[in-house]
């Protein structure tokens, strides 16, 4: 890929710090009781779709799990709106009828936000199919969390992708938790991204602790998915911070192993790559995160005013 | 010393076959196990192997010669040199086969006693659009997908056995030719997966029609029927519609036992973001299949394998259409009202012609065609006239789709109702295997009269 401009680099760490200080506010929002039911945060993952994020083509698709408040943000959506969809509200991306774990944007190619493990795998695949039945050049990236990586339907997903040779780029974030469960007590074979090999797709292991692994590991598998190979697999290491979701105390990992995981924080490791080359100061830095800050409590602000759903919402968007 | 060769049952459903091409001639010796015919059934091509062994005395057939009778005798083989030999052996293998036959040749009748008959419908005789020729549902059915796919692009097919097997039950027969591998698409067996497949596909604008080889295997896939096709554009806030339809074969065929014989009509009307359809002519078929592939909304539409190989008039405008939702009044009558569908509207009606004769009671006819969205006025309108409702379908009575009826009318109709509505359903128990446990299992026309005669107290 093209070497990383300037802007780049400050492009990376506004969408990453974006995405924490949303989540942190949705947390916040939720203790007040003005968010319901499950919510899921995507804080300490960043670096995973911020990195993807900086491959990608406008028009490419992108399907996720039900963690998809950063993904959205990544996507480049409004947080103003994304929150209003938390609060359950009008103004929201799915006008209040979907919630934490259902947002979608058709114009911007976003296909959900999926609650049921595993499902949006093969949904994913038949994106792609639409890719490369329309004779389009896109890609449609699918993410699955590493839970899902025992579902049946995400391997046969897999089978049709490659037996089709579809333009899916299959992006498992292995955050080590399926809600409470490690990895290692869920998937019999810790190498998730091997999973392919009976199929023929390949698949490689990447840190995504760091943004710049990322983005080598997603440029050559996007190029591959795009020259028409079939699908590829990237395995992401990363970490959540919070529990599995705002009810979960996380009592099955140890305060050391958290910490641990903070010593790699992604957003800290561009932060120390900016300042390194250059590219900015601290004073400016400052500026991003005031400005960060401010943009995000607007976004609380704007979800917490916009009106609740008309009654008559209830019946609408059954059928079109 | 001679054997007959009788044409066999090579399928649950089959009754008849079509002599496509003999593999053998006169004068020929076979043995057990060479091929001899090639026979068109109501499935495939297949070719027959001997079981008994002989010379060829003669063929019974030509060539292309159809709908010749299960069991009927097709060629004769004998050895008159081995005369003897055959003679110790043949008598008691005789017996055995010859009882063997016997029993056969009355199931078989039996089987065929149930065979749906089409019977002309004053209402589709008012088509002047109507076909001299008659088709059968499998037909019609193809016909359509074939008459939607060249329209519009985005259109296209997938499932098990779809393309070079042509279809399971050969309703997809020629797509493949026509349309090609890349519209027309045999998928591993994995429904759960092709499924999540085909809804991405549909919400991301193609327009998938998604056989299910029987409707019993959408079980595989029901996570993405249910919580993607159904409620994704509830949960888009309108954004994200999904434009497929899943059909195929729904119900009981003949004797393929509990895994294979289940009626999903209720379970799928229960769904909103779900439309529902069953068939039940192959005019209704044509018209209500365009319905379907025309609409931006998830469609299940449950066919009948007994009702494919039913041959009735259609209409062949390619943009005739049935709108979904629209009830047919099949029959006015003025004394009880039969609400039902698919393959139970010919047995309702033959039981209208019975209770016609045997009570002269006037029977009016419903048959849904659409269970969701449900027809009420229709419905409601017609117990009105008549003060009396039954319903027919071949789904467990439990929260079935007349049960439903039945809530509606009690609460819309009330004052109308001169007797409680009765449901006539199949038997509260998985589904067995013994044809005459099956027979029991499934509603019949007496169970139909019955009903009939209870809501007019008569005794």
């Amino acid at each position: 890929m093209q070497k990383l401009q300037k802007a780049d680099y400050i492009k990376m760490y506004s969408f990453m710090l974006k995405i924490r200080r949303f989540e942190e506010r949705a947390a916040q929002l939720y203790g007040m009781g003005k968010i319901g039911g499950f919510c899921h945060l995507y804080i300490g993952q960043e670096a995973v779709v911020v990195g993807i994020l900086m491959t990608i083509d406008k028009n490419d698709s992108v399907v996720t799990t039900y963690r998809d408040h950063g993904h959205m943000i990544a996507r480049g959506l409004d947080p103003k709106r994304i929150m209003a969809e938390l609060t359950g509200r009008e103004d929201g991306y799915s006008a209040g009828k979907g919630g934490s774990m259902h947002m979608f944007s058709k114009e911007n190619n976003f296909y959900g936000g999926h609650g049921i493990v595993g499902a949006q795998v093969p949904i994913g695949t038949g994106i792609a199919f639409t890719h490369k039945y329309n004779g389009e050049k896109n890609i449609c990236r699918t993410y699955i969390g590493d839970g899902a990586m025992n579902n049946g339907q995400v391997f046969e997903a897999f089978n049709l992708a490659a037996l089709w040779k579809l333009p899916v780029l299959y992006i498992i974030e292995n955050n080590k938790y399926g809600m409470g469960t490690s990895v290692d007590r869920a998937a019999a074979g810790l190498d998730l991204y091997k999973r392919g090999e009976a199929f023929g797709i390949p698949g490689e292991k990447v840190d995504g602790m760091n943004v710049f692994s990322v983005i080598e590991a997603a440029d050559k598998a996007g190029k591959y998915v795009r020259e028409g190979n079939g699908p590829y697999i990237i395995e992401v290491q990363t970490y959540r911070y919070r529990g599995h979701s705002m009810s979960d105390p996380a009592k099955y990992r140890t305060k050391e192993e958290l910490d641990n995981y903070k010593q790699t924080d992604p957003i800290e490791i561009v932060k120390a790559e900016i300042l390194k080359k250059k590219i900015a100061t601290n004073d400016e830095i400052e500026k991003i995160n005031k400005d960060t800050l401010e943009e995000i409590k607007n976004a609380a602000e704007f979800a917490t005013n916009s009106p609740f759903p008309k009654d008559s919402e209830l019946y609408t968007d059954v059928y079109l | 010393m001679s054997t007959e060769i009788l044409m066999p049952a090579l399928s649950p459903t089959m009754t008849e076959g079509n002599l496509s091409k003999w593999l053998i001639k006169k004068g020929d010796t076979v043995k057990a196990g060479d091929l001899i015919a090639e026979i068109e059934t109501d499935k495939a091509t297949m070719e027959v192997e001997a079981v008994d062994e002989g010379v060829v005395l003669d063929l019974l057939f030509k060539e292309g010669e159809a709908n010749i009778p299960v069991n009927k005798a097709i060629a004769i083989i004998g050895d008159p040199n081995e005369k003897v030999e055959v003679k110790k052996e043949a008598p008691v293998e005789k017996v055995i086969e010859e009882k063997k036959i016997e029993k056969n040749i009355e199931t078989k009748i039996e089987t065929k006693k149930d065979n749906i008959i089409y019977t002309p419908s004053s209402k589709i005789e008012e088509d002047t659009n109507l076909s001299s020729e008659e088709i059968t549902m499998r037909q019609a059915l193809r016909d359509t997908m074939a008459e939607e796919m060249r329209k519009d692009n985005k259109v296209f097919i997938l499932g098990e056995e779809v393309a070079e097997y042509q279809g399971a039950y050969k309703v997809t027969q020629g797509l493949l030719q026509e349309f090609g591998k890349e519209r027309v698409l045999d998928t591993p067996i994995s429904e759960h997966g092709f499924t999540g497949l085909a809804v991405g596909a549909a919400f991301k604008g193609l327009r998938p029609i998604l056989e299910f080889m029987t409707f019993n295997f959408s079980m595989q896939a029901i996570d993405q029927i249910i919580n993607s096709a159904a409620k994704t554009l509830y949960m888009s806030g309108g954004q994200i519609n999904c434009p497929i339809v899943f059909r195929g074969p729904n119900g009981a065929a003949a004797q393929v036992a509990a895994q294979h014989s289940q009626d999903f009509s209720s379970w799928y009307s229960q769904v909103p973001g779900l439309k529902v359809i069953a068939p039940s002519t192959p005019y209704n078929a044509k018209g209500l299949l365009r319905s379907a592939i025309s609409d931006p909304n998830p469609v299940i539409f449950l066919e009948n394998e007994i009702l494919y190989g039913l041959k009735g008039p259609v209409n062949n405008d390619i943009n005739f259409s049935i709108p979904i939702g629209k009830a047919n009044i099949e029959k006015e009558g003025k004394d009880l009202t039969i609400v039902t569908y698919s393959i139970m509207l010919q047995k309702s009606k033959e039981a209208a012609l019975r209770l016609k004769e045997e009570y002269n009671l006037d029977i009016e006819i419903i048959d849904l065609q659409t269970l969701r969205p449900l027809d009420t006025e229709t419905i409601l309108n017609s117990v009105k006239k008549t003060n009396r409702l039954i319903t027919v379908e071949e789904s467990w009575p439990f929260g079935s789709v007349g049960s439903e009826i039945a809530n509606i009318v009690q609460r819309d109709a009330f004052d109308y109702l001169d007797s409680p509505v009765i449901k006539v359903n199949s038997a509260d128990v998985p589904m067995p295997y013994a044809l005459s446990l099956e027979k029991l299992y499934l509603p019949q026309v007496d169970d139909i009269i019955n009903a009939a005669k209870k809501v007019s107290y008569i005794k």
